[in-house]
């Protein structure tokens, strides 16, 4: 909502400045966006009649002007614009004027005398037509201050309007708003109602009631539609942002920005018999205003006459009905739509108008005939015509139902007490209907507010008018009981400092990819897919992180960042009849890290080479951490097929973890590769509480075990069936070093254990341990052929 | 005697003469071993007349102990000495850099949000979450929005394709509705129910994007539900909270009037702005104000709506943009870095 200042001080002037005047607004609620002025100050400048010109003897485009300023004497001036001619009237810009950037002195132009400047628009600020002079309207004052001929000392105020605020979508609706904050005076705008100077009327008719419980409608027969607009509404009209069309429109356009009632002319002679609201018909079309051609749903709301339908109710009018250069007699509607009729209709059909903006909103539904009357005799003044008498219909217009105020509830709700009579005088204040009995009030809301049906309501108007910043800034008072703290849960900034700790960087990527990386990296082809995504590469959610990150790498080896190593906390989507929280779809919290270049930042003392998959494997060990992790060889459309694992616990597969797949290195610019892993987050915030052992008091033993297996044996293969057959003396059993290369043949690799043994009740003898050793030994030569290394 | 003092300074200087350690024990052999220079002496005594042997044995024993000490401080000196040298030896370049891995870093939104949460903790808020994936009903309907209500369309929201009613959701504001539901079921035979007091934080996500806004970004939800929780408790927690978030005991806060479907009374909050100090400058638009967050009463429809006596129960919510106030703490002006994981503007806030 954009308006002129002077417009509204019109209405109500209190004695405040722009800016007070705008922290007022504001700070009441209508959010002042703007106050800017609309023209840059100057000083000097009066309205000048050419009374004659004469070519100048030395210069071809000069001329040498003859001008009244309101004085006995004329003024010299030259002038060099294209449009100057006697009998116009023109700015003046007089000897000591002050212009943007500029100061008017005396001057000789090619050896002739000028005493000032006659100035274009573009020269005095107001706009960036230099093509001549700014033309005055013909009945300007010679020497009168231009500032006020142009009504310059002015400024367009523009609200950022909450929706629930329809009731200020309007001059007179604000200039109300200020007379409640202040106490000024203010009076309703009531237009005299025109008296007819013709029978001619037309029956209007509610035919849904319901979305259109009052039309009023009434003709004006032989109008001038080509009557130029006063310059007065033409400057309220433009600092309000509305463009003038044509006088009968700029009329209906100034009442809805006065009043806030949106009107709408047709023009009568293509009407034909009774108009009437009424929905949609099947197979009805017809052509907006704007040119938009449209087959209404049912849902839609009409105005129609006889024979089709004219006008979108509350939206927008029909090319064929409308006014034209041609037009003699009109119909003017003033009606009120409910907002449920009218709300997101327009935005169905891609636009919006003035006229659904606020019907979707509220309009006063008390307001029609106002506006009608305040329309046709602005339209009679300035078009000349007779105007008929009004049609009204009327149905079941919305109820204004009393809602009870308690005192008590005020200061419960506020935190502030609010003596009854403070409450009743911002009541009164507000222009609300009530009554009062001790601290209760019953009110009753006006029509023009559409925001205003429980006690909240009326708790928010009086601390709006009490002001917000008059409510204390207590320190809020609470009980103090500890919130339960699971021991055996961690946070998961626990987890992402963990992995801080071990050198990963965090990211937050969007969580809408491209199709593209759902496929190739989760062999997703039916993902999440978004209705209207924002752009093509954010079209479908996710289901893994690792496409994110496998894009910052690219990035950053773009950017010449050679080591990256980057996590990741996020959900991922996926369609699952079950779902978690909303059917159909389960979005659990994952956490990605991804890892290449070097293991370690290039140092001295330290060879550098490239970060590896076990490297990735103990910061995934670490997280799970005291849990035991199981890695599986497993493969994954992201990974290579040889270097990926899945991780589990116990039973439950968690992640994945591996080498990004040689296939998508080119493709995705991923330079020499990364590793990476993704885990669900859940099992990393769930932790043992920790179980107490005493320690044995007797000596451990300690020896190591070091077979040769056939190449294909997998370490936890061996691991598992020594740990089956350890007895339980056996405290550890942990493999150490792994060896090919000379001395073991290539089909074969050694794998070395360090075994730990120890009892808790006696000193174990060596000959236990050795005897346990041999049983292992045993073990693993009868179950995969290994053998002592030599 | 004169012998005596001869022997003791030729022992002391054979002692200086060697820096070996080996080579210093054998030289005291040669005065204190069995056929030393001493012990030589010492046998010699027996020969001297008594009257003598007395007085001479007391003058050899001096000299010995003179001799021993000679040699005892002679190998302090060389132990000193070699301990020198091998510490000189052993001595680093204390100035070449540690070896070992880095240390990495939290995204600035995570710092922001640990500092939320710890505010909001210490003051005996929980944390709870919810899921983007949302539905209609959830997001809006819940909240006191039906369809078509004019503030839909402050929200631009994605949909999901082929599920009509579920969306992203476009505020954190449906953990709201859940976690009262949620409280109500587990508290339903308390009596005055236990209040709600949490944050919310998580992602949210609006079809726009340009130089101040995100397709997703973050918010915090804040919600407390008590017997006798005001408006003015909410100007309170977070007046208290932005002053500690900033570490501006001075910064101004106000609350204004505004409007939220799921709140009433409603309130826009608006806090100094930190760069001019409420002077004006082009991050607060000239005006010394930044808008922080928006809050309110929680309306009695949405109370009504999980269940909760809006007689009885007063609450107020509020939501804030952590991005935002991420740029503001840290002086960042393109929102967009956020999301770029560009590992150059990443790595400064570790």
């Amino acid at each position: 909502m954009q308006f002129s200042e002077n417009w509204l001080r019109a209405l109500v002037d209190p004695p405040l400045t722009s800016a007070e005047l705008g922290h007022l607004l504001t700070m009441a609620g209508l959010e002042v966006e703007s106050i800017e002025p609309v023209a840059p100050p100057f000083s000097g400048v009066v309205v000048g009649h050419v009374l004659g010109i004469e070519p100048h003897p030395n210069a071809d485009k000069l001329r040498v002007c003859r001008v009244d300023v309101g004085e006995r004497a004329a003024l010299q001036i030259v002038c060099g614009a294209p449009n100057v001619a006697a009998g116009m009237k023109v700015p003046c810009a007089r000897l000591g004027a002050e212009l943007p950037g500029m100061r008017i002195e005396a001057a000789r132009l090619r050896g002739v005398e000028s005493n000032g400047m006659l100035c274009s628009a573009r020269e005095l600020g107001l706009g960036t037509d230099q093509s001549g002079l700014l033309v005055l309207p013909a009945d300007a004052a010679p020497g009168a201050d231009l500032r006020r001929v142009l009504d310059l000392d002015d400024r367009v105020i523009t609200l950022k309007l909450t929706p629930n605020r329809s009731d200020c979508l309007s001059l007179a609706g604000i200039a109300r708003e200020v007379a409640a904050l202040t106490g000024m005076p203010f009076r309703w705008p009531q237009a005299d109602p025109v008296s007819p100077g013709t029978d001619a009327r037309r029956e209007v008719k509610l035919a849904a009631p319901q979305a259109c419980p009052r039309y009023v409608g009434r003709i004006i027969r032989g109008i001038d539609a080509g009557a130029a607009t006063p310059d007065w509404m033409k400057r309220r009209l433009e600092r309000s942002g509305i463009r003038s069309i044509s006088a009968v429109v700029d009329v209906t356009n100034y009442v809805m920005l006065e009043l806030g009632q949106p009107l709408h002319a047709f023009d009568n002679a293509l009407l034909c018999g009774t108009i009437q609201a009424r929905f949609a018909r099947p197979g009805e079309r017809m052509v907006l205003l704007n040119g938009q051609v449209i087959e209404p749903e049912a849902d839609m709301l009409l105005i129609a006459d006889d024979a089709r339908p004219l006008a979108l109710a509350g939206i927008m009018g029909g090319q064929e009905s409308g006014i034209g250069a041609a037009t003699t007699e009109l119909f003017l509607e003033s009606a009120f739509f409910n907002p449920q009729a009218v709300a997101g209709k327009a935005r169905a059909l891609g636009f919006a108008s003035d006229a659904s903006y606020r019907y979707e909103r509220g309009v006063d539904f008390a307001g029609a005939r106002n506006a009608i009357e305040r329309a046709s005799g602005l339209i009679l003044e300035i078009c000349g015509g007779v105007a008929g008498p009004v049609s009204e219909a009327c149905a079941e217009l919305p109820r204004r139902d009393p809602v009870r105020l308690r005192g008590p509830r005020v200061a419960r709700v506020l935190g502030v007490a609010m003596p009854a009579d403070t409450i009743e005088g911002l009541l009164s204040g507000l222009g609300f209907a009530y009554t009062r009995e001790a601290e209760e009030f019953v009110v009753t809301p006006p029509s023009y507010r559409f925001d205003v049906s429980i006690e909240e309501d009326l708790i928010e108007e009086l601390a709006r008018l009490h002001g917000y910043d008059n409510i204390p800034v207590p320190v809020p008072l609470a009980h103090v009981a500890m919130p339960e703290a699971a021991e055996g849960r961690r946070s998961i900034a626990m987890v992402e400092r963990a992995l801080v700790a071990r050198d990963y960087q965090e990211v937050i990527n969007f969580s809408f990819v491209e199709t593209a990386w759902e496929r190739d990296f989760c062999a997703n082809e039916a993902p999440v897919r978004l209705a209207n995504p924002i752009a093509s590469q954010m079209a479908v959610m996710r289901s893994s992180l690792i496409g994110g990150l496998l894009a910052n790498l690219a990035s950053n080896l773009k950017r010449r960042i050679e080591r990256v190593r980057l996590f990741e906390v996020g959900r991922c989507f996926f369609r699952d009849a079950a779902g978690d929280g909303v059917a159909g779809f389960r979005q659990p919290m994952r956490i990605g890290a991804l890892c290449a270049g070097p293991a370690l930042p290039e140092q001295w003392g330290v060879a550098t080479r490239p970060v590896d998959f076990f490297d990735l494997k103990s910061d995934v060990e670490s997280l799970l951490a005291p849990a035991g992790a199981r890695f599986e060889p497993a493969r994954h459309p992201a990974l290579h097929p040889g270097r990926s694992a899945a991780v589990k616990i116990g039973d439950r597969h968690i992640g994945f973890l591996g080498e990004v797949h040689p296939r998508w290195l080119q493709s995705y610019e991923l330079g020499g590769g990364a590793v990476v892993f993704e885990l669900d987050l859940e099992p990393l915030l769930e932790r043992s509480v920790p179980a107490f052992r005493e320690p044995s008091r007797f000596p451990p033993v300690l020896r190591d075990l070091a077979l040769v297996v056939p190449r294909g044996v997998a370490a936890d293969q061996l691991l598992d069936a020594l740990r089956a057959a350890a007895p339980p003396l056996v405290r550890e059993l942990r493999l150490f070093d792994l060896y090919q290369g000379p001395g073991v043949d290539p089909g074969e690799k050694s794998i070395a254990f360090h075994i730990v043994m120890q009892d808790t009740e006696r000193t174990l003898e060596d000959s236990e341990a050795d005897a346990t050793v041999a049983l292992l030994t045993h073990v693993a030569q009868g179950r995969f052929g290994a053998r002592l290394r030599a | 005697m004169q012998e005596l003092e001869q022997l003791v300074a030729w022992a002391v200087s054979e002692f200086e003469s060697t820096t070996e350690p080996a080579h210093l024990e054998s030289i005291k052999g040669r005065f204190l071993g069995r056929n030393g220079s001493v012990t030589e002496l010492l046998k010699g005594l027996g020969k001297l007349p008594g009257a003598e042997r007395k007085a001479a044995g007391a003058a050899i024993n001096a000299a010995k102990q003179s001799i021993e000490s000679a040699l005892q401080s002679r190998r302090e000196a060389l132990r000193a000495a070699a301990l020198e040298a091998q510490l000189q030896r052993e001595a680093l370049d204390v100035t070449l850099p540690g070896r070992g891995a880095g240390v990495g870093g939290l995204h600035p939104v995570t710092r922001t949000l640990g500092r939320i949460e710890q505010l909001f903790r210490s003051v005996g808020f929980d944390v709870a979450d919810g899921p983007e994936i949302e539905t209609d009903f959830h997001n809006f309907t819940a909240l006191n929005t039906p369809a078509d209500h004019p503030a839909r369309s402050m929200h631009d929201t994605f949909y999901i394709e082929n599920a009509p009613g579920v969306l992203l959701r476009t505020h954190t504001s449906p953990i709201q509705v859940r976690y009262m539901q949620a409280h109500v079921a587990r508290h339903a035979r308390r009596s005055p129910m236990p209040p709600v007091r949490i944050i919310a934080p998580g992602r949210v996500y609006r079809v726009d994007s340009d130089a101040t806004h995100s397709p997703m970004f973050h918010q915090v939800e804040g919600l407390w539900v008590d017997e006798n929780v005001s408006f003015a408790d909410l100007k309170g927690v977070l007046t208290d909270f932005l002053r500690r978030f900033f570490e501006r005991q001075d910064l101004a806060v106000r609350f204004r009037p505004s409007f939220f479907p799921f709140t009433e009374p409603s309130a826009e909050v608006d806090m100094g702005c930190v760069f001019c100090s409420g002077k004006g400058c082009r991050v607060c638009g000239h005006t010394g104000w930044l808008e922080i967050a928006g809050s309110g009463m929680v309306h009695p429809n949405v109370l009504r709506q999980v269940g909760i006596d809006s007689e009885r129960y007063l609450g107020f919510a509020f939501g804030m943009g952590p991005d935002r106030l991420t740029m503001l703490r840290y002086g960042i002006n393109d929102l967009r870095l956020f999301y770029d994981g560009d590992l150059r503007f990443l790595g400064q806030f570790a």
